[in-house]
């Protein structure tokens, strides 16, 4: 007897590999991942200072580097994760205080911390495109 | 840490000299990292903000905006609740996924210089170009 009786699907254990992540799990590790993304991306940011401080010539490579299309690219990328890790640790900062904990609001705080960030992202660049 | 002489405490000693347990480090390891996380807030929005200001700026426009007072005080400011935030975070991340204990505590030391050494090295520059060059 090796087939098994019941055909009910049994309910299986959260383990990563056989199950599918819901919003609020996905934005709880994508706050970790922008988070060491950030380490790197600040510094990187503020490094900025180092060239600048040592002479016009590194100044100039630096800014030319900066407004070149990947140097762009990389502030887009940059702004849009530490707009996302802000706004999602400010519900974090929420969440320390035992509200939005439930399930309905916890997910409904998810839009609103997403939107947030999208549109801050957005008139971030506006303004940077169009000053 | 309080002592109760008249309860009996097992454990204790054996635990002690293993270093194992709680360090009671927990409570201001999330204490730090919230006070960081407000103070990172205004800073930031006002590092955007500068950078969107200062885009394509010369090197003379650069460093006339870096000399005032104001302006070289938050960058210094930011820069040490930056990286001390981002520290701690790293802290957690490495205790999270590096399970090989003697490997654990080399990369969390060496993220702690590290951290230090780059802020001071961004300090040491953002007070050069403020007193002159």
């Amino acid at each position: 007897m090796s087939t098994p009786e019941t055909t009910q699907k049994r309910p299986l254990s959260p383990h990563l590999q056989v199950y599918r992540l819901p919003l609020t799990a996905l934005m709880s590790i994508s706050h970790r991942a922008t988070g060491a993304a950030l380490a790197i991306g600040t510094l990187l940011v503020l490094s900025f200072f180092l060239a600048a401080a040592a002479g016009e010539e590194t100044y100039d490579i630096a800014m030319r580097c900066a407004t070149s299309t990947l140097g762009q690219i990389t502030l887009f990328l940059w702004s849009a994760a530490l707009y996302f890790h802000m706004c999602n640790g400010i519900r974090h900062m929420i969440w320390d205080t035992g509200r939005l904990l439930e399930k309905g609001t916890a997910m409904k705080a998810n839009y609103v911390v997403i939107a947030a960030a999208i549109i801050l992202t957005a008139s971030t660049w506006y303004c940077a495109l169009n000053y | 840490m309080p002592q109760f002489p008249e309860k009996k405490r097992f454990n204790e000693h054996i635990k002690n000299a293993k270093g194992l347990g709680s360090a009671h480090h927990g409570v201001e390891h999330w204490m730090m990292q919230k006070i960081t996380a407000i103070a990172n807030f205004p800073l930031v929005m006002w590092l955007i903000y500068s950078i969107v200001k200062l885009q394509g700026a010369s090197y003379t426009e650069f460093v006339t905006w870096q000399a005032q007072p104001l302006n070289a005080i938050l960058m210094i400011l930011l820069v040490i609740s930056v990286s001390y935030h981002a520290r701690l975070g790293a802290q957690v991340i490495t205790e999270d996924y590096i399970s090989c204990k003697c490997l654990r505590m080399a990369k969390i030391i060496g993220q702690k210089l590290f951290f230090f050494a780059l802020a001071a090295a961004i300090i040491f520059s953002i007070l050069k170009i403020a007193f002159g060059g």
